[in-house]
C-alpha cells in the first residue's frame, strides 16, 4: 500500500514538473521581443504524429534557412512547437494558446479536416493566420486561413479525367475512409462521373473504418466488381494507415495495376517509405508534388532537407512542398506588408506569386486558395512515383465544387468590396461566417 | 565506333532478310519514342517479329534498364555494362548522361506482359509457360493465335495445356476470321473455366453472331450462380482468417483477463512489441545474413515471446502486483502504461510505420475453386491454432500449469501447498504477454507496424474474452471465430462500419441475458 502512495506522489510531483515547465516558458520567451514568432501546430504523438511530425521539421528548416539570409524585416525568426497529440479539441486549446499567449505573427499547422474545422473557430476570433498544407475536400473559405494544399479540382477530378481517357475506364469503385473528406469527394466525385455519362450501377461506394486491415471481404469485391467486362478502376480516399493492408491484399490476391489500376489521394512518398512497394508497381497517385520531379529548384530543396535532418533516406511530398510554397507566401507578403500585423498580412497575401518545386509559379488567389500544377503518377519499384501526366498549366481551386447542388452558386472572394468567403452569386448575398 | 558497327550490321543485315528486318528496326526505333502508345505498339511488334533480341530488350524495358541514348541507340543496363538492344553486343564507353531511361506506364506495361506472354509459350519450365498462357489469356491478341496453336501442339503438360485452350478461346472470340461454330466452342470453353476473368471476357463480348452472343449470355449467368455459391464459402473462409487473427490477439488476454482476471489495457502494446521485435529480426537479418531472410519469422516467435513476456513481468511486478482487486485503479493504470509504451517505442523507432518483410513462402495466393485464399491469411490460422493448442498443452500438463490452475482456483490453498504465489501471478501474467507477442509476429504480417499497432485490437481481444466466456480458452476459441464468421457474412451486405456496428449490438445484447458469456465457467471457482 505505502508503495503504491509513494508511486502516486512521485505521479503528482512528475505533473506538477510538466505544469511548471509550461507555465514558466512562455514568460521567458516573452522576454526577447526582438524575434518573430512563428507557431507550428502539428501533431508530434498519437495516430497522425507519422504524417505531421515531417511538416514541423520542414517547417524548422523553413525557418532556419530564412534566418540565414538575415531573418524578416530585420529580426530573426522564432519557430514555437507545441504538440496537439491527435487529439482534436486540443487543436484548438493549443491554437489559442500560441495566438493569445506565445503572439505568434502566423501558424503552420493541422493535417486532418476535423483538426483544421476544431481550430477554425479559435482563428476567426483572435484573427490570427493560419495555413494549412494538406489536399482537402473543399467546401469552405475562411477569412483567417490559407490552403495550400490542393482543392477537390486540383487533384481527385483530373485524375478521374486521366483515368477516363487515358485507361478508357468504364466502372469505378470510390473507396474510401469514413470520414468527411472520403466523403465529400466522393460526393463530388459521383455527381462528375454522373454528369460524364457514366451510369448508376457502374459506380461501387465503399467506406471502411479507420486503420482497416481485413481487406480480403472488400477486396474480392472490388475483384467481381471488376469482372463485368468494362474496364474498372478504384479511386482511393483511404486514409495513409490503412493502404499498406489495402494495396498487400491486391497484391497478394493478384489484381495488378495493369488490370484495375488503383488511384489514390493520401498515399505519398512517406507513406510508401514504409512498405514493400513491387506489388504496388503502376498503381497511380495524383499530386502536385513528387519527390522525382526533376528540376533545380526540388534538387536544391531535396538536398537541403536531407541535409537538415542529417538522413540521406529522408523522402520529400506533397504538403511539405505546400508548406515551402505557404511559407515563402507569407514571408512576401509580410515584406509587403513591411508589418506581421495579421490584418494587414491577410490583405497582403491576395496576389502573392512564389515559385513552386515542380518548375512553375504558384498565386495566391482571392478564394485563399493557391493555383497548382496537378500530377498523375505511377508508383515505381523504388517507392517514387513515375510523372505520366500532367496539366499544361497550373489549376484555380474550386473551393466550393460546381458539380454539389448545395455549393454550386457559391464563391469565395476575400478583396475588398465583397470580402465574403460563400458569396451566393444567384441570390446575391454573402452567406456569412465561413461553415 | 557504335555508330560503325551499327552501319556494318545494317549492311550486313540487308544482305540476309531485308523485308523483316526492316520491320523489327522501325520496332526498335519505336521503343525510343517519347509517347507511351508509341512505346507499347513498339513492343507488340517486337514480340511479334521473331527477333532473338526481343525477348532480352522486352525484359529490361520490364525491369527498368532500357536507356534511349543518342541517334536513336536503345542500350540496355547489365551487371556488367551496357549492352546495344539490337545486337546484344557489349558496348564500352558509354556516356551516361545523355542516356534516357524509356519510361513505363500502364499501357506499355499490358504490351510487356503480352509480348513475353506470347515469347514465353515455348519455354522449357512449365510453369513458365502456364504464366505465359494466362498475360495471352489477359491480353486476347488474335495475332498471337498461330503461334498459340503451335505450342498447343507440343504441349505435354494437361495443366498448362487447359489454360492455353483457354487462351486460344479469347483471343479467338476478339478474331475477326473465325467461324461461328469456332466461336461457340470458345464460349463454352470459357463457361467451363467459370471464375471471374471468363465472366469479365464474357460480358465484354460485341459484333458477334446472334447465336455466339446468346451462348455468352447463359454462360455468364451460369458463371454468376457458381460464383454466388462460392460467396458463401469465401464469407466462412474470410471469416475464420479474421477469427484467428482475433484469437491470436485475443489469447493472451485470455490468460490475463480471463484466467487471472486483470484488466490489462496495455495487452495491445505486448502485441505491438512482438511486432517491433519482428521488425528488428528482419533489420539484423537483412543486415548480416540475407540467405536466412524466409526463416526470420520462425526465429522472431520466440524471441517476441521472450521480448513480451519480460516485459509482462516487469509490469506485474513493478505495477499490477501492487492493484489485486482493485480493478479501477488496474484498468487507469496499465492504461496509462500503454500511452507510455507507445510513446517509448515512438521515440525509439520513430512515429513512421515499419517495413516488415513477407518471406517468399507467404506471398500470393492459391485457388480454392471460386475462392482466392492468401498464404498469408492461411499461415496465420495454422500459426493461431497451433498456439492455442500450445497455450492448452502448457496449462493441461505441465507443472506451472497446473501451479496456476492451482492459484487462480484458490489462492490460501495453493500457498498452504507450498506454491510461492506471486512468483506465479508474475509467470502468469509473462505467460499472457508473451502469447502477445508472438500474436504481434502475426500481426506484422498483415497490418502496419506502428505505434498504435495495438489499439486496433484491444477493444476486440476485450469482446472476445468477455464474449467466449471469461477464464474459458475453448470458449475464447469459439467467440473468436463466431465473431469472425458473422463480421464476414455483415460486411458485404451493410458495409465495414456498419457491420462492426452491428456486431458490437448484438454483443451487448447478448452480454445482457447472459452475462458470463456463452461459456461461464462453473463451480466454486466462480465464487472465489
Amino acid at each position: 500500500m505505502a508503495s503504491f502512495r509513494q508511486w502516486l506522489r512521485g505521479v503528482g510531483l512528475a505533473t506538477a514538473a510538466v505544469a511548471a515547465t509550461q507555465l514558466f516558458t512562455p514568460a521567458a520567451q516573452a522576454q526577447a521581443p526582438a524575434t518573430i514568432k512563428i507557431g507550428i501546430l502539428h501533431s508530434l504523438s498519437g495516430t497522425m504524429a507519422i504524417s505531421e511530425t515531417t511538416l514541423k521539421d520542414v517547417m524548422l528548416m523553413l525557418i532556419d534557412e530564412q534566418n540565414k539570409k538575415g531573418g524578416l524585416l530585420g529580426k530573426k525568426l522564432e519557430a514555437v512547437v507545441v504538440d496537439p497529440a491527435s487529439n482534436w479539441p486540443l487543436f484548438a486549446e493549443k491554437a489559442r494558446q500560441l495566438i493569445t499567449v506565445d503572439k505568434v505573427a502566423a501558424v503552420f499547422g493541422c493535417w486532418t479536416s476535423v483538426s483544421r474545422k476544431s481550430v477554425l473557430p479559435v482563428f476567426e476570433e483572435t484573427g490570427g493566420i493560419l495555413f494549412y498544407p494538406v489536399q482537402y475536400e473543399g467546401e469552405e473559405s475562411s477569412k483567417n486561413v490559407f490552403y495550400t494544399g490542393a482543392a477537390p479540382n486540383q487533384q481527385a477530378i483530373p485524375a478521374v479525367d486521366y483515368l477516363m481517357a487515358n485507361e478508357k475506364v468504364k466502372r469505378w469503385v470510390l473507396a474510401g475512409t469514413d470520414y468527411v473528406y472520403p466523403r465529400t469527394t466522393n460526393k463530388i466525385l459521383e455527381a462528375y462521373l454522373k454528369s460524364k455519362g457514366v451510369a448508376a450501377e457502374d459506380i461501387m461506394i465503399n467506406y471502411t473504418p479507420f486503420g482497416h486491415s481485413d481487406w480480403q471481404n472488400i477486396v474480392a469485391s472490388i475483384k467481381k466488381f471488376g469482372s463485368a467486362g468494362k474496364k474498372t478502376a478504384v479511386v482511393s480516399t483511404i486514409n495513409g494507415d490503412a493502404n499498406v493492408p489495402f494495396y498487400k491484399e491486391l497484391g497478394n490476391q493478384g489484381i495488378k495495376a495493369t488490370d484495375i489500376p488503383v488511384v489514390a489521394f493520401s498515399v505519398g512518398e512517406e507513406e510508401l517509405a514504409g512498405i514493400d512497394t513491387k506489388p504496388l508497381v503502376g498503381h497511380l497517385t495524383a499530386w502536385n508534388y513528387f519527390e522525382s520531379v526533376n528540376n533545380p529548384a526540388n534538387k536544391a530543396f531535396i538536398a537541403q532537407w536531407k541535409a537538415y535532418t542529417k538522413n540521406p533516406k529522408r523522402t520529400t511530398n506533397d504538403p511539405m512542398e505546400a508548406h515551402y510554397i505557404g511559407f515563402n507566401m507569407w514571408v512576401k507578403a509580410v515584406q509587403k506588408a513591411g508589418t506581421t500585423d495579421p490584418a494587414k498580412v491577410i490583405d497582403a497575401m491576395v496576389g502573392v506569386t512564389v515559385p513552386n518545386l515542380t518548375g512553375g509559379y504558384s498565386a495566391m488567389m482571392p478564394n485563399h486558395h493557391i493555383t497548382k500544377p496537378v500530377l498523375i503518377g505511377e508508383i515505381r519499384a523504388d517507392g517514387q512515383m513515375n510523372t505520366v501526366w500532367q496539366t499544361p498549366g497550373t489549376v484555380v481551386a474550386n473551393e466550393w465544387s460546381p458539380y454539389l447542388e448545395g455549393s454550386k452558386d457559391l464563391i469565395a472572394d476575400w478583396r475588398a468590396p465583397l470580402s465574403c468567403g460563400n458569396f451566393n452569386v444567384v441570390t446575391g448575398k454573402c452567406g456569412g461566417a465561413s461553415k | 565506333m557504335t555508330m560503325l558497327c551499327r552501319l556494318l550490321l545494317l549492311l550486313v543485315l540487308s544482305v540476309a532478310a531485308l523485308p523483316a528486318r526492316a520491320q523489327t528496326e522501325d520496332a526498335f526505333a519505336g521503343l525510343a519514342s517519347d509517347d507511351f502508345d508509341g512505346i507499347g505498339q513498339a513492343v507488340t511488334a517486337l514480340a511479334l517479329s521473331g527477333d532473338k533480341q526481343a525477348a532480352p530488350t522486352i525484359r529490361a524495358l520490364q525491369a527498368e534498364a532500357l536507356f534511349a541514348g543518342a541517334e536513336g541507340a536503345l542500350l540496355i543496363k547489365a551487371e556488367s555494362g551496357y549492352l546495344d538492344a539490337r545486337t546484344g553486343a557489349p558496348v564500352a564507353d558509354v556516356d551516361e548522361d545523355s542516356l534516357n531511361l524509356v519510361k513505363v506506364n500502364n499501357k506499355v506495361r499490358r504490351a510487356v506482359e503480352a509480348g513475353l506472354g506470347s515469347l514465353d509459350l515455348f519455354a522449357t519450365t512449365p510453369e513458365v509457360r502456364r504464366k505465359a498462357a494466362g498475360a495471352v489469356f489477359t491480353s486476347r491478341d488474335p495475332a498471337i493465335l498461330p503461334a498459340l496453336a503451335r505450342a498447343l501442339a507440343q504441349e505435354k503438360d494437361a495443366g498448362v495445356a487447359t489454360v492455353m485452350r483457354e487462351a486460344q478461346a479469347a483471343s479467338l472470340l476478339e478474331s475477326t476470321d473465325a467461324t461461328e461454330a469456332d466461336k461457340l466452342a470458345a464460349v463454352a470453353t470459357l463457361r467451363l473455366r467459370g471464375d471471374l476473368e471468363a465472366q469479365s471476357l464474357l460480358a465484354s463480348l460485341h459484333d458477334q453472331p446472334a447465336a455466339v452472343t446468346a451462348a455468352a449470355a447463359t454462360a455468364i449467368s451460369a458463371i454468376a450462380r457458381l460464383q454466388q455459391l462460392w460467396s458463401i464459402v469465401q464469407s466462412v473462409i474470410y471469416g475464420l482468417s479474421l477469427g484467428s487473427v482475433l484469437l491470436l490477439a485475443a489469447a493472451g488476454l485470455a490468460i490475463t483477463f480471463g484466467v487471472m482476471g486483470v484488466i490489462n489495457m496495455a495487452h495491445g502494446e505486448m502485441v505491438m512489441l512482438g511486432a517491433y521485435t519482428t521488425f528488428v529480426v528482419q533489420e539484423v537479418i537483412r543486415a548480416y545474413a540475407p540467405g536466412w531472410f524466409g526463416a526470420s519469422l520462425f526465429i522472431a516467435v520466440p524471441l517476441a515471446f521472450l521480448v513480451s513476456g519480460a516485459v509482462g513481468i516487469l509490469i506485474e511486478r513493478g505495477l499490477i502486483r501492487f492493484l489485486y482487486g482493485r480493478p479501477l485503479e488496474t484498468l487507469l493504470a496499465t492504461w496509462g502504461l500503454s500511452l507510455v509504451l507507445q510513446q517509448a517505442v515512438r521515440s525509439v523507432f520513430g512515429a513512421n510505420n515499419r517495413d516488415v518483410g513477407t518471406p517468399a513462402w507467404m506471398s500470393g495466393a492459391t485457388q480454392w475453386g471460386g475462392v482466392t485464399v492468401t498464404y498469408n491469411r492461411l499461415t496465420i490460422v495454422v500459426f493461431a491454432f497451433l498456439v492455442l493448442a500450445a497455450l492448452m498443452a502448457t496449462l493441461r500438463y505441465t507443472a506451472l500449469g497446473l501451479r496456476m490452475r492451482a492459484v487462480t482456483q484458490n489462492r490460501r490453498m495453493a500457498a498452504a501447498m507450498g506454491i510461492r504465489t506471486p512468483w506465479i501471478d508474475a509467470l502468469t501474467f509473462g505467460l499472457g504477454s508473451g502469447i502477445a507477442g508472438m500474436a504481434g509476429v502475426a500481426l506484422s504480417q498483415i497490418d502496419n507496424v506502428s505505434p498504435n499497432l495495438g489499439q486496433g485490437y484491444i477493444i476486440d481481444s476485450f469482446m472476445v474474452v468477455v464474449f467466449g466466456g471469461v477464464g474459458n480458452l475453448w470458449g475464447t476459441l469459439v467467440s473468436a471465430m463466431t465473431l469472425g464468421i458473422v463480421n464476414k457474412f455483415l460486411e458485404p451486405v451493410a458495409g465495414a462500419v456498419l457491420g462492426k456496428i452491428v456486431v458490437l449490438v448484438l454483443l451487448i445484447l447478448f452480454i445482457q441475458r447472459k452475462p458470463r458469456g456463452m461459456f461461464p465457467l462453473k463451480g466454486r471457482a466462480v465464487e472465489a
